[in-house]
């Protein structure tokens, strides 16, 4: 009997996370790791279309943005139900979401992530433009937070913190399910070539779309949670500079891998709170260390933890051939 | 007749890469195209197989025009066909590689994948069947769980046709299967087609190599500069003239 399973590693990994603001008696730390976890929601959107996908996006933080604003201006405006208006910024992301692939869709490679950063900015600019609606760079101010389910209140760090640990253990158990699948082999098939792919009978089109709309629902719905965990929002939150943070997460955890986007969230913004003494000068930790990464472990830390797992099992078979080998020889 | 092409024309601007072609592939034959380098075999493949649209003509399947129908559809209708450089994804294992093989034979969805509902774990089933079958047929059942990256290019050759068989396809087309691997493993792969062949599959290659194609083949199209020059059984195709010419340039007596 091994102790030291994967399952048991994930199932204390889940504990700890659950006992977590029982043990941080600071709220600060809760904070932080609330809004670490809603950056990674985010980052599994970007991760199910560019990592599994093969198609970089760059308007993801746009889709954020849409998540957050139309959950903002449904409660603020229209005065909506907390979880109702959940579920329509979700709705609204994703059709727009929808438009956008369809178009987008049809540019590959560079001329995607150039045509989606393009994207990205214009939602940015209709944000910080439109006055009327958005209320420009004032930003929207007072929304509520979560509504209460029966007697459960979100009014608390701890209860916030919870609520979003629940949406992004959901998160990741859709992403470990569909990554699994054959649904998600189909998609592995698109990245790894699409030619091949349409050979063997994937519509492609079809399944770029439904990948594209899956990861702008879950960059809308972590933007959403944003706006009722902040209670703020300006158009900041789409601007090219989170996109390129939201980007960084992925690239170090590990793009393409199923732990990487929580493995480089936490890492970077852990890391980024607590360099805050050096201001703007913390690129120059950041930008080297992402270079390094990129060029020796193009999958990350999680990837390069997998290649390592890997390459361990490998040897460990190599080993029993050759005992095998050796064996048949002297019998 | 299984596949029918029509006055099938292809330009390229002012290149026409596959002019006026007619050519035509009986069930349960082995078919073969030659030519020099650059007398449109690959782009005849392409019309085929739906990546391109052909500028005029057509393409029957069984009778059904089939000229306008995207590469997915065509795939799906049973016909299969691999790439001249072998496109697998090294970071993964041989099975992992083909069982994506069968899943234009299955039905499930985004959904059933998130509820992993029964008929996932059905189809899942099926395909991972399914890729164990066509990789014993093609000789790799040992090989299923190396990666891609680690098995010898003959090997990758092996995979890039049990990914086609997966697809459960009538006819398959091999665009080069033995370019780049040594004479012996040539045979065994010469082997491979004439045992697809004996199971009932259709085959229509490219080759270059003469002496595999006479062997292999029962009926043969020579193209050049885009036309067909000739067509017959290898033994026709072994003393045609303009045939000799193409390959030789200049006069016959060469």
């Amino acid at each position: 009997m091994r102790i030291l399973t994967k399952r048991n590693g994930i199932i204390a990994l889940i504990i700890f996370a659950f006992s977590f603001p029982y043990i941080a008696q600071n709220d600060y730390y809760l904070h932080m790791l609330t809004l670490s976890f809603i950056w990674a929601i985010a980052v599994y959107g970007i991760n199910l279309l560019s990592g599994y996908t093969g198609y970089l996006s760059l308007a993801h933080a746009g889709f954020f943005a849409i998540g957050a604003y139309s959950l903002g201006l449904l409660t603020v405006k229209a005065e909506m139900n907390f979880w109702l208006a959940l579920i329509c910024a979700c709705l609204i992301t994703c059709a727009i979401g929808f438009l956008i692939g369809l178009i987008a869709l049809r540019t590959k490679e560079h001329f995607f992530a150039i045509y989606t950063l393009c994207v990205g900015y214009i939602i940015y600019l209709v944000i910080d433009k439109w006055e009327g609606l958005t209320e420009g760079v004032r930003g929207l101010i007072g929304i509520p937070a979560p509504g209460n389910i029966g007697p459960i209140t979100f009014d608390t760090a701890a209860s916030q913190y919870y609520l979003v640990l629940i949406f992004l253990l959901a998160v990741i158990l859709i992403m470990y399910r569909i990554i699994r699948s054959l649904t998600g082999r189909t998609y592995m098939a698109i990245r790894n070539s699409e030619d091949l792919a349409q050979t063997i009978g994937i519509s492609t089109m079809k399944n770029k779309l439904t990948a594209f709309v899956l990861s702008t629902f879950f960059a809308g719905l972590a933007g959403a949670l944003y706006a009722s965990f902040i209670r703020f929002i300006g158009p900041d939150i789409g601007s090219t500079a989170i996109m390129f943070d939201l980007l960084m997460y992925l690239l170090v955890g590990g793009i393409g891998t199923l732990s990487g986007p929580l493995v480089g969230t936490l890492l970077l913004v852990i890391l980024s709170q607590n360099l805050q003494f050096l201001q703007e000068y913390r690129m120059l930790i950041f930008g080297p260390l992402l270079t390094v990464i990129i060029i020796f472990y193009p999958r990350g830390i999680a990837g390069a933890f997998y290649d390592w797992q890997r390459k361990r099992k490998d040897n460990e078979l190599s080993g029993v051939r050759g005992e095998l080998h050796i064996k048949a020889e002297e019998g | 007749m299984l596949i029918e092409t029509k006055n099938l024309t292809k330009r390229f601007g002012g290149l026409a890469a596959v002019n006026n072609v007619d050519f035509s592939i009986e069930k349960g034959r082995i078919n073969a195209i030659i030519g020099p380098n650059g007398a449109g075999k690959s782009t005849f493949f392409n019309l085929i197989s739906g990546f391109h649209r052909p500028t005029s003509g057509t393409v029957l399947f069984k009778g059904i025009d089939i000229t306008k129908l995207p590469a997915n559809e065509i795939a799906g209708l049973g016909i299969s066909r691999t790439f001249q450089t072998t496109s697998l994804f090294d970071q993964s294992t041989v099975l992992d590689n083909v069982i994506v093989g069968h899943r234009l034979r299955t039905k499930s969805n985004l959904v059933d994948a998130i509820l992993r509902t029964k008929r996932l774990k059905r189809e899942e089933a099926a395909c991972r069947d399914k890729a164990m079958e066509v990789l014993d047929i093609v000789g790799l059942t040992e090989s299923a769980d190396r990666m891609v990256s680690n098995i010898s290019q003959e090997e990758k050759k092996r995979t890039a046709i049990a990914l086609a068989l997966a697809t459960e396809p009538e006819i398959i087309f091999l665009d080069e299967p033995a370019a780049g691997i040594n004479p012996d493993e040539t045979e065994g792969l010469t082997e491979l087609i004439k045992k697809l062949n004996q199971s009932g599959l259709t085959v229509c290659l490219i080759e270059h190599k003469m002496h595999m194609i006479m062997n292999l083949a029962d009926h043969i199209m020579v193209l050049n500069y885009g036309e067909k020059i000739a067509e017959g059984t290898p033994k026709e195709i072994r003393g045609n003239e303009a045939v000799i010419k193409a390959y030789l340039g200049g006069s016959a007596s060469a």
